[in-house]
């Protein structure tokens, strides 16, 4: 059993990237946060790691689009990398804007031949044409992701982004269904719980094999019970017993992953 | 000197042609100190260079060295023997914290921003700055590069403070203005409003920090000159919070480049605005977030490997400024072609002065350049070495080879003479309001008005544009209660993550009183921010304040009368609340001034006190939403009849003249009782009463929590005696909360409060129904949440 180390990849613009890192920590893996441009320059090896996270943020300011300038950058110039690493069958997990950014490198939703990484969907506008900041109820999925294994069927997590609505061809959307690869919906449609007007209210989705994942609302914000913007109308919270945060558990199973299976 | 830098011939110039220097210059300097230059010069036998007099014009503006807050005042009240008053800030705001002299302020007015202890590992820094005159001209930009700015006072505090905490209080003028009478030269309030809210919210979501504090507020006299008041919050090692410069080390310029933008920045947000100003596009900075991002990145690495031993952001007055006062007790000598440019074609003042944005300057031992430098490549930021820190106590400028300024650094930072100020304050007489009873039995619409007024209706449209979740800590946020939307009182956040320890950040603020007196305006403006600490768990024991004055013309004595006011308030109400200012700012001249009518018009007199307070358990904290059925609602602290400036007589057009008053000594004790019951888990939701008094107030809690009440203004303390229902409910008295007790616990608090006046107002229920009964026994107010919600929410929801 291998020690879980986890690469937070960093570069201009991420934000997310220190709570992210605390949420790996308490999960129990050994954590690095990385700038993309020792990755490039081969300082640091991405074969060292069997978790890859993109936390959020704005990479490069987003400019042209959410994500899109990291995307460019990871599928040109870590190419192998990357195809490495998916191929060993190492965790890739993007929040937010590494979700934005791994729709846009094709990894997620991913194709039979994932070596191509071609983009076939997309995180749009929000709907509100707004940044939008606030809780959203999230229904689990029935996946394969392996970061949400056995978490809870409704999931209460934040959001804050303004590009977040997941739109794809019919045919994309489709195969995501029947290959099972919806991790998240919202579990309202109606806005704002559905807070950018997502398709078939999607929130998260994984690639086939489950073992990259991306979502929009941000668990590394709820990790413990404190976070929860109701803590103080939920008698329980003021009780003892668990202060873990509901956003915990996809980092455990990450890590818990990891431990078994490398 | 080299062929592009002018001389400036002051030396033969009469009083005229020196005022037209300082005035076609955009140099804000008066008469006095223009004179004090040409003396100066005149023994050094030689004109200035553009460089020097802009560098001297940056260094001595209001904007940058207060010299209002400095200066000697004549003032006198209402017929009272004048008095001479040695300089506001020194008098009032230093000498406060002087005599409060709490331990745990670590470093106070010397530095960028304030510094206080927060754990055994790291302090906090706290800033608040104001962007009025750019976010006047230029909303989005203006507004974004303040919050830039103010996120970079906080980086350069100390050896460099983490931003954790964003917090944006605005000014503007009513949202449903007619274009018919805007202004000549000005813009709509609505599209200032969408420019500023804009600005602040790219910026800051970009910079990855959470904005979870701030205010929104209207009156017609902001159109022309809405405030932007932008603050951060940083965490820095206690080992990390000195800085010094020694000979040797390296002038070392960080950041983005530097182009022609925000060029007298500093000079012109000293001077009033008129309908021209619209045009000095120039003035107005540029900002880009992930520039400045970056600079964090590098720079927090840099400072825990002690690569460098000071450090300044270039605000107002760019290199100038920030190598003028990192210079100022050794010297520097900086070459101004190595500086990196946007574009080619400026002149060396230019150079010097340029307000580019995302640029802060270090001071590196030469040893420690190379690991810097590579620092600063990784994270693909520029730095740049400019010059070098010397030991001649001169600020001398080179461009290509030759000397373009040779300034002492004695002339430039006490050369300034201390002008000497006419103040006078006369309380102004305005029409009483009586009680409507007579006239009325039923205040439910009263209530719906006052809820949906833009002063206290719902800013959540605002509030989520903002990522107030960022970095993880948030445990209070903003929004709070049955459906997060309900206005909470201060926000709350645990900055190193799994740690217990809190920071509450809360503001008060309340121009209406200044319309009576100034002196109440502040002084309701800090037990306001005070109160709002309290209310969700923290003490005064452990709080500090920022004051950020915003003011009409300060070479006007009424205006500088009720700034006097002002001040006098601020030592009185923190001294008697034992909580130190630690750092602050003012924005003098919010003025417009219409150049073919002659039309003046100033803003409210407006003091923003800002309050922060280490919260030892957030497991403590309490929200403003009712939170269950048949929990018991009492007031605390006394009502007097105070309505003057108040949201009940401003509804009804009027401004009256009794503005709350305030008893510190009453108010320290509430405030200390209440903080000791909330830590001991007997209440479960407080709110202050501020905005529309005890009515307000109430409805807030009520329809946040979902659920009713049954209440009766019977029982209320009175500090005076109140008979009108209308005064008992909208009256704002300072001092004064509302709190929910759960049945168990009723006992221990009545007894832990005995000597705090208290009184029962009633029950939470189960039903929307919202009643309150009078002083007779019939209901006054009768209506639902549902309808008061919808009151509140509507007015601002599209913005």
């Amino acid at each position: 059993m291998t020690e879980p180390k986890v690469l937070i990849l960093r570069t201009a613009g991420t934000n997310c990237d220190a709570e992210t890192d605390t949420a790996f920590q308490l999960a129990g893996a050994q954590t690095a946060l990385v700038h993309i441009q020792h990755l490039i320059s081969g300082k640091v090896n991405l074969t060292d790691y069997q978790i890859l996270a993109i936390p959020g943020g704005f990479s490069y300011g987003d400019d042209i689009a959410a994500g899109i300038l990291l995307a460019i950058e990871m599928k040109h110039k870590l190419t192998n990398a990357l195809n490495q690493f998916v191929a060993d069958g190492k965790l890739v997990i993007g929040i937010c804007n590494g979700f934005q950014v791994l729709v846009r490198t094709g990894l997620l939703p991913g194709t039979d031949a994932s070596a191509e990484m071609t983009q076939r969907s997309t995180l749009a506008m929000n709907t509100s044409a707004k940044f939008e900041c606030r809780w959203v109820d999230l229904a689990t999925q029935e996946s394969p992701c392996v970061f949400t294994k056995g978490i809870k069927p409704r999931v209460y997590l934040p959001v804050a982004h303004a590009e977040g609505r997941f739109t794809a061809p019919t045919d994309v959307l489709a195969d995501l269904e029947a290959k099972k690869q919806v991790v998240f919906r919202y579990a309202d449609s109606a806005y704002p719980n559905n807070p950018n007007g997502s398709d078939a209210d999607i929130a998260g989705i994984c690639d086939a094999t489950g073992r990259i994942f991306g979502l929009m609302p941000h668990p590394e914000r709820f990790l413990t019970k404190w976070n929860h913007p109701r803590w103080t109308r939920i008698a329980e919270a003021q009780d003892a017993g668990s202060e873990e945060g509901d956003g915990l558990a996809i980092f455990k199973n990450a890590v818990n992953y990891v431990k078994a299976n490398f | 000197m080299s062929n592009t830098v002018n001389e400036i011939n002051i030396l033969k110039a009469d009083d005229a042609e020196l005022m037209r220097i300082s005035r076609e210059g955009t140099l804000s300097l008066n008469l006095n100190e223009m004179k004090t230059i040409q003396t100066h010069f005149g023994t050094l036998g030689r004109n200035p260079t553009d460089v020097e007099i802009e560098t001297i014009a940056q260094t001595w503006s209001e904007h940058c060295v207060h010299k209002t807050f400095k200066s000697i005042i004549r003032y006198s009240e209402n017929g009272k023997a004048p008095e001479q008053i040695d300089g506001l800030f020194p008098t009032y705001i230093q000498r406060a914290t002087e005599d409060i002299a709490k331990p745990w302020c670590v470093s106070v007015f010397s530095d960028n921003a304030g510094i206080i202890e927060f754990d055994e590992t790291f302090n906090l820094v706290f800033k608040v700055e104001t962007h009025n005159h750019p976010s006047a001209i230029e909303p989005y930009g203006g507004a974004g590069t303040g919050i830039g700015g103010v996120i970079r006072d906080s980086l350069g505090t100390g050896l460099g403070a983490k931003p954790i905490l964003n917090t944006d209080v605005f000014c503007f003028g009513m949202p449903d203005t007619p274009y018919a009478q805007l202004p000549k030269g000005t813009l709509h309030p609505k599209r200032v409003f969408k420019g500023v809210v804009a600005g602040v919210r790219d910026y800051g979501n970009r910079m990855g920090i959470p904005t979870a504090n701030g205010a929104i507020l209207f009156d017609a006299r902001y159109t022309a000159n809405p405030l932007v008041f932008c603050g951060n919050v940083g965490l820095i090692p206690r080992n990390r919070c000195e800085k010094s410069v020694e000979p040797g080390d390296l002038v070392v310029a960080i950041g983005g480049q530097t182009g022609r933008d925000g060029i007298h920045g500093a000079t012109f947000s000293s001077a009033e605005l008129d309908d021209t100003s619209e045009s000095l596009g120039s003035v107005v900075q540029i900002g880009n977030p992930i520039m400045e991002k970056k600079i964090v990145d590098a720079l927090l690495q840099a400072r825990d490997r002690n690569l460098y031993r000071s450090i300044t952001d270039c605000g107002a007055g760019g290199f100038s400024s920030a190598v003028g006062e990192m210079g100022e007790h050794v010297g520097a000598e900086v070459h101004l072609e190595r500086v990196s440019l946007k574009y080619e074609g400026l002149a060396p003042w230019e150079i010097w002065l340029s307000e580019a944005q995302e640029r802060m300057v270090i001071a590196v031992p030469p040893e420690n350049l190379t690991e810097l430098i590579e620092i600063c490549a990784s994270e693909i930021v520029e730095a740049t070495v400019l010059g070098t820190f010397t030991d001649t106590h001169r600020l001398q400028v080179f461009y290509e080879g030759a000397m373009v300024a040779d300034l002492e650094m004695e002339f430039l930072h006490h050369g300034l003479p201390k002008p000497v100020k006419q103040a006078v304050w006369q309380p102004p007489k305005h029409p009483e309001m009586p009680s409507r009873d007579a006239a009325t039995k039923d205040y439910t619409d009263d209530l719906r008005k006052l809820l949906a007024s833009p002063n206290i209706a719902s800013k959540e449209s605002v509030i989520r544009q903002y990522d107030h979740g960022v970095q993880g800590g948030v445990v209070i946020n903003p929004l709070v209660g049955v459906a997060n939307d309900g206005p909470s009182d201060a926000c709350v956040v645990t900055p190193v993550l799994g740690s217990r320890k809190g920071v509450i950040v809360a503001n008060g603020i309340n121009p209406k009183y200044s319309d009576v007196d100034p002196y109440l305006s502040a002084a309701a403006a800090i037990d306001e921010a005070l109160r709002n600490i309290v209310a969700v768990g923290g003490s005064l024991e452990k709080t500090a304040l920022l004051d950020n004055f915003c003011w009409g013309n300060p070479d006007k004595p009424d205006r500088l009368g009720e700034l006097v006011r002002a001040a006098k308030a601020c030592y009185d109400i923190a001294t008697a609340y034992g909580t130190p200012f630690i750092s602050g700012k003012d924005s003098l001249y919010n003025e417009y001034r219409d150049t073919t009518t002659g039309e003046q018009r100033a803003i409210p007199s407006t003091l923003l006190i800002s309050a922060i307070c280490v919260m030892p358990d957030i497991r403590n904290a309490v929200t403003m939403d009712v939170k269950a059925p048949g929990n018991f609602i009492y007031v605390v602290g006394n009502t007097y009849t105070e309505l003057g400036g108040s949201h009940y007589f401003g509804i009804h057009g009027h401004i009256g003249n009794t503005a709350p008053a305030i008893r510190p000594d009453e108010g320290k004790l509430t405030m200390e009782r209440l903080s000791t019951a909330i830590n001991s888990g007997w209440v479960r939701s407080c709110h202050d009463c501020s905005e529309g008094g005890i009515g307000v107030a109430v409805a807030e809690m009520a329809f946040a929590g979902g659920y009713g009440m049954s209440l009766n203004l019977g029982d209320i303390p009175t500090g005076d005696e109140i008979t009108a229902d209308d005064y008992l409910l909208f009256s704002e008295s300072n001092s004064r909360f509302i709190v929910e007790i759960e049945p168990q616990h009723r006992d221990a608090y009545e007894n832990h409060m005995a000597g705090v006046p208290i009184g029962y107002l009633g029950i939470v229920t189960n039903t929307p129904e919202f009643v309150i009964k009078g002083k007779s026994g019939d209901p006054i107010i009768k209506t639902s949440i549902d309808i008061l919600k919808s009151a509140w929410q509507t007015p601002l929801l599209s913005n």
